[in-house]
């Protein structure tokens, strides 16, 4: 019996209309496509009215099949599948086709880009004869959450899904939580202390029953789908007996061996070998850093091991495989700096005055190496001008083409502390002043009262290079004062450079092991980048913070909450639709080869060894494929994604090719839709 | 090893300590250096600044020239370098200008295929293709002693030379480090000498000059290695007006690259052109390198 | 959305330095950071900065660039171009400029482009040049007066045998010069 193909073509206003000839499609499609009942254009097809023609015309005109010709599937499959099923037809009889992005955005040719219209919409017109009803399956949500990196993000995610009454496993790389704001004495543009916010919200997090925290550990694999997923955790070696540990310090206090940290303390102070980050860490357990403990390296010493009063210390601890299963994650592993070596006319590295930003949050930081005190690397001299350089590494094609978005306002932070500290002048050179969050604007005007000088010029280099005795000894910040048209030189005691935010080294590598994609930079690409900013185009993995794109610690708190607020949603709901999309084995037609067994990417096929056949664990299959192409006796099928649907797909796209005078006819016949 | 040679106009007369030099060290190391047969001036800066195609025409004239028992061109000087090799990336970027030189080649007979040709400087060359060990082997005068300022310049390092970096090359650095030099790290080592300015203003030329010798003073350099016959005209023939213009009293010996390392290599000074130049080089060296060595390979 | 080709309500002075520039395009995206101006070692004799050249590009104002000394002051040492963050060929630019203001005879009557002359004259007689010979040469024609200040450093430079009264002339200078001759031809097409 020959299906009746209802097709709506959307103008989404001009976004489709404006390139392509949408009314031209809808008639051609409703009179010379074969089977095709109804055809229509309308402005807004996702609005509820254009949902509602989809529903009218499936009762009164007893369609069969549906064709919505429109934006990407990512954003309104689920809409129009909806409307099917609200009209008693099967929501997978409905196909969509993408004819903005694919299309009328890609393309200035009008006529061409219609041509092309025509072509998808034939294509689905094809493959929605051959779809077949499927069932979606529902599985139950995992009530636990895991959240990965301990920073302001992470904590505000853990903390409102554990108030929640959730339970949440939180892993951080580093020995304690915290992030980057550990590191700053001052957050803008408020100028609250940063521990004073941050360290009661880590002590929460420590402390919480719901919250089962894992420092100094990393992600090894996650497996699985949205509501059930199955995550190895590795816990690497702290030598330190977590539960035996008090947290008294004498082993810290006590090691022989320093060295100097760069990390937290951004190179600028040093810790033991045995170490907690800093005073405030949560967890107050410390951990043996084995490259420069003096054990590891010779065999002598153990001096930590003698004086910890509950014998805590254990150097043969070996690292450690924690499986969990949650079921929702939430990424939230920040950034990291950018190398201010790669630009050597900053002279980072070679001139000792110039500092990163990093760096000089440590030095004015009142719990920091010099308590506060800001000097020079000499360790005593108060500079008597300090120069703080924007966009190093930003808005710059060579490092990140990005504004960092940030390090304006950072700059009148450390502007404002040095002011406040010392004597000193404080020049900043910027290119443009970036202020535009709530209070940012007021913060700058603040600065400018205060006497910051404002110099708008990317810096070209610092030199120690004098050309005048009053130049001799000095820095020199050479650089064009645009507004002035003038070049001019700065001789100053400090530089501070601005860096870029730069992704995580290794957020690529650790998208993939949840199944997430990056932006070129390497920042994780959000489900919508208006509408729906925390989730990813995998359900089940949430993101929030600055591993999603630059920003503040208000938006990262933001996004924390938000991600947590659905992650709640999804437990509350208690139940996720699966996608019927799986593969699945013609027991007949098996040899029981096993070739598809370890092709598998997700483990989702086990072998019957008494029946000597492979089945799918439907409720690990993605439907990926892979196994459908493998298998050499052609046994397996992927559900939604049959051969017979894609041949037809492809001879729709063609249909210029073998129907020269356009439009289906009877003649379409005699080309076979079949599986080879 | 095999390469074509440009030496450029000002290897032939002014600058004839470079290409004695070059020469003398090459053969020590036992590189083949043939010579392109008449070749023509590059143009400096002073036909792009008149007519890009004429410009791109007379340098395409000499990647032409290169024989097809040769693939890469070394070149010793700055201007010279850059130009073959913007030639040569312009012809392979740009098909309309391409589509001209053609013609202009055709009228004298000639064809290019872009890309046939490397050009390559002779630092790179000599730094990444012979290399620090067979250098090494061939070092029976170690510089010890000696403090060398490696002066780059600018258009060796940028735009195009895609073997250093362009804000703070090293690669002299590390070669003279080879050599048992001590390498000052001084900041203006990649700096511009004024060029032509020399030529057209003076007073901005000098600055320029000054500047640059001034901290190779400060950070007590006994001489500077130039690798472009441009640099070491304007630091060591300009050298006493500089001082006359400013008062100041410097008197650093400028040698190229070549000359020091022919030094390290036991070539006899002589046949590495010294005394040449206006600011003497040798009293330094024979003093700060115990003498009796020198020139001992020939 | 895809960007359309740019509407041309660009300054017509903007389309013709990018049409004469090599990578030309790359200038709309100057962010007048100042990278340029700030970097150039002759940037604080210059009329305008090679930044402020690039807005003035933009906003058509031919008559000024095109007479001022900039472009005449560059030296191309290509310190703008390697730190442009946007990656603009400012020394290309400088080239083009000096040229269409040869070419539209706006070029000032100093010396460089007078130099340039005569360095391409010697080119085009013999095939090779000789750095002595222009400075001389040009000077005794363009600033005797100077000829006679820097004469102490020319006969030092004579007696070291570094100054050729004249350059090599190449076997093929007809090959040359019928090279030449085509690309100026051509070059006037356009
Ligand atoms: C110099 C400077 C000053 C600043 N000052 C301010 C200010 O005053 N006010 C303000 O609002 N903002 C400020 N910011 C911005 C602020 O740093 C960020 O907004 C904030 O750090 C973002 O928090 P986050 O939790 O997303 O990331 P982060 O703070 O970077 O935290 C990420 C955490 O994840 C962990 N992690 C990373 N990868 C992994 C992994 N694979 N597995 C496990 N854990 C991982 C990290 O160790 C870290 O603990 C400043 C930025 C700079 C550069
Ligand atoms: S054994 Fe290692 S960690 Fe312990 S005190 Fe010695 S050096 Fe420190
Ligand atoms: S926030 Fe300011 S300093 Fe940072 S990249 Fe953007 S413009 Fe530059
Ligand atoms: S450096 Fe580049 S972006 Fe900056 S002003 Fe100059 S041309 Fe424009
Ligand atoms: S190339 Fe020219 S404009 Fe650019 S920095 Fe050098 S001298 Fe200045």
């Amino acid at each position: 019996m020959a299906e009746k193909v209802g097709v709506y073509v959307c103008h989404c206003g001009s976004n489709i209309a404006g390139k392509v000839d949408v009314e031209d499609v809808a008639k051609w499609a409703g009179e010379k496509v074969k089977d095709v009942a109804v055809s229509r254009d309308y402005k807004f097809m996702c609005s509820s009215l254009g949902q509602k023609l989809v529903e009218d015309d499936i009762r009164e005109q007893g369609l069969t099949r549906v064709v919505v010709a429109a934006c990407s599937p990512h954003l309104h499959e689920k809409t129009f599948r909806r409307a099917c099923s609200n009209a008693g037809l099967n929501p997978y009889l409905m196909e969509m086709t993408n004819i903005r992005e694919h299309c009328s955005w890609v393309h200035k040719d009008r006529a061409a880009a219609t041509e092309k219209a025509r072509s998808l919409v034939s294509a689905s017109i094809e493959r929605v004869k051959f779809q077949e009803p499927l069932e979606p399956m529902f599985v139950d949500v995992n009530r636990a959450t895991l959240v990965i990196g301990g920073g302001i993000a992470g904590l505000q995610a853990t903390l409102e899904l554990a108030d929640a009454g959730y339970p949440v496993y939180l892993v951080e790389r580093q020995p304690s939580i915290g992030g980057h704001m550990a590191q700053f004495d001052k957050t803008f543009p408020t100028l609250d202390c940063s521990a004073c916010i941050l360290t009661p919200k880590m002590s929460e997090v420590g402390q919480h029953e719901n919250v089962t925290l894992l420092t100094y550990a990393e992600l090894e694999e996650v497996s699985g789908s949205v509501g059930n997923f199955k995550v190895r955790i590795r816990q690497k070696a702290r030598h330190v007996v977590f539960d035996d540990c008090t947290g008294c310090g004498i082993c810290v206090e006590k090691c022989p061996r320093k060295v100097l940290d760069t990390e937290f303390e951004a190179g600028m102070g040093n810790r033991k070998a045995i170490y907690m980050p800093f005073p405030q860490a949560v967890p107050r357990v410390p951990v043996i850093d084995t490259e420069s403990c003096i054990w590891f390296e010779r065999q002598k010493c153990r001096a930590c091991e003698k004086l910890c009063p509950t014998n805590a210390i254990d150097f043969d601890q070996e690292d450690e495989m924690i499986e969990i299963e949650v079921g929702n994650i939430i990424m939230a592993t920040g950034w990291d700096a950018f190398d201010t070596r790669k630009i050597p006319q900053y002279g980072y590295g070679r001139l000792a005055n110039v500092y990163t930003s990093l760096e000089f949050e440590r030095l004015c930081n009142a719990a920091g190496p010099t308590n506060g005190k800001i000097v020079l690397r000499d360790g005593k001299t108060e500079p008597k001008s300090v120069a703080i350089v924007h966009c190093v590494g930003s808005r710059d094609e060579r490092h990140n083409p990005y504004c960092s978005g940030i390090c304006c306002m950072a700059s009148l932070k450390l502007g404002h502390l040095v002011l406040e500290k010392t004597d000193a002048e404080v020049y900043s050179f910027y290119i443009d002043m970036r202020t535009n969050q709530k209070n940012y604007e007021e913060f700058y005007q603040r600065l400018l009262g205060e006497g910051m000088r404002f110099v708008r010029g990317k810096v070209a280099e610092v030199t120690d290079a004098a050309r005048k005795p009053s130049e001799q000894g000095k820095l020199i910040v050479q650089c064009e004062d645009t507004l002035v048209g003038r070049q001019q030189r700065f001789p100053v005691d400090m530089v501070i450079l601005m860096g870029a935010i730069e992704p995580q080294v290794d957020a690529r590598e650790m998208g993939l092991k949840c199944g997430i994609s990056c932006s070129m930079e390497g920042w994780y690409t959000e489900r919508h980048p208006k509408l729906d900013p925390v989730a990813t185009m995998t359900d089940g993995i949430f993101v929030a913070g600055a591993c999603q794109g630059p920003k503040d610690i208000p938006a990262s708190v933001a996004q924390g909450a938000a991600a947590a607020a659905r992650v709640a949603g999804m437990i509350t709901k208690g139940k996720v639709m699966i996608e019927p999309i799986v593969a699945s084995i013609d027991e007949e037609g098996c040899s029981g080869c096993r070739i598809c067994n370890n092709l598998c990417p997700y483990n989702a096929i086990e072998y019957d060894a008494e029946a000597k056949v492979s089945r799918v664990i439907t409720a690990l299959c993605k439907g990926c494929g892979t196994c459908v192409s493998a298998c050499p006796a052609g046994a397996i099928r992927g559900a939604h994604f049959s051969d017979r649907q894609i041949f037809a797909e492809i001879q729709g796209a063609l249909w210029d090719a073998w129907q020269p005078r356009g439009g289906a006819s009877e003649e379409a016949e005699a080309v076979p839709v079949s599986a080879p | 090893m095999k390469y074509a040679y440009y030496p450029g106009c000002s290897l032939e007369a002014g600058s004839a300590a470079y290409d004695k030099s070059v020469r003398a060290v090459l053969e020590q190391l036992g590189v083949e250096l043939d010579e392109l047969d008449d070749w023509n001036c590059c143009g400096a800066t002073e036909y792009f600044s008149q007519n890009e195609l004429v410009a791109t025409s007379v340098i395409a004239r000499n990647l032409a020239l290169v024989d097809g028992e040769h693939d890469q061109l070394v070149a010793p000087c700055a201007a010279c370098f850059l130009n073959l090799k913007k030639t040569d990336k312009l012809l392979s970027e740009q098909p309309v200008m391409k589509g001209k030189v053609d013609e202009a080649l055709a009228a004298g007979g000639l064809s290019y295929r872009p890309g046939r040709v490397r050009v390559r400087h002779l630092l790179d060359m000599l730094y990444t293709d012979i290399g620090q060990e067979a250098i090494r082997a061939k070092v029976v005068q170690p510089l010890n002693g000696l403090r060398v300022a490696p002066y780059y310049g600018c258009q060796i390092v940028r735009p195009l030379n895609g073997f250093d970096n362009p804000e703070y090359p090293m690669k002299m650095d590390e070669m003279f480090e080879w050599l048992g030099a001590e390498v000052v790290d001084y900041p203006v080592k990649a700096h511009c000498c004024g060029g032509h300015m020399t030529q057209i203003s003076e007073p901005e030329a000098f600055e320029l000059i000054r500047r640059l010798l001034q901290s190779a003073d400060e950070y007590q350099a006994d001489v500077i290695l130039c690798m472009c016959p441009m640099c070491q005209l304007n630091l060591d023939a300009y050298q006493g007006r500089v001082n006359g213009h400013f008062g100041t009293s410097f008197k650093l010996p400028i040698v190229f690259f070549t000359q020091l390392l022919g030094v390290a290599l036991g070539i006899e000074m002589k046949k590495l052109g010294f005394g040449k130049e206006l600011v003497s080089a040798e009293p330094v060296i024979r003093s700060k390198l115990d003498g009796s060595s020198v020139g001992a390979a020939t | 959305m895809v960007a359309d080709t740019p509407s041309d309500n660009r300054s017509k002075f903007l389309r013709d330095v990018i049409a004469d520039t090599p990578e030309g395009e790359r200038i709309v995206h100057c962010l007048q950071c100042g990278s340029c101006g700030g970097s150039c070692p002759n940037g604080a004799e210059m009329n305008y900065t090679p930044r402020a050249v690039i807005a003035m590009i933009a906003a058509d104002r031919r008559e000024e660039v095109l007479t001022s000394n900039t472009m005449w002051q560059c030296v191309s040492c290509y310190f703008c171009t390697s730190r442009c963050p946007q990656d603009i060929p400012i020394t290309e630019i400088m080239y083009a400029l000096k040229r269409m203001s040869i070419r539209e005879g706006k070029a000032r009557k100093t010396d460089a482009p007078a130099l340039a002359k005569t360095f391409t004259d010697l080119v085009e007689k013999y095939g090779r040049s000789f750095e002595f010979g222009i400075a001389s040469r040009y000077l005794l024609f363009n600033r005797p007066m100077s000829m006679l200040k820097s004469s102490g450093m020319g006969m030092s430079m004579f007696a070291k045998g570094r100054l050729a009264l004249t350059p090599t002339r190449i076997r093929q200078v007809k090959q040359l010069r019928a090279i030449i001759n085509k690309a100026r031809e051509l070059s006037q097409h356009d």
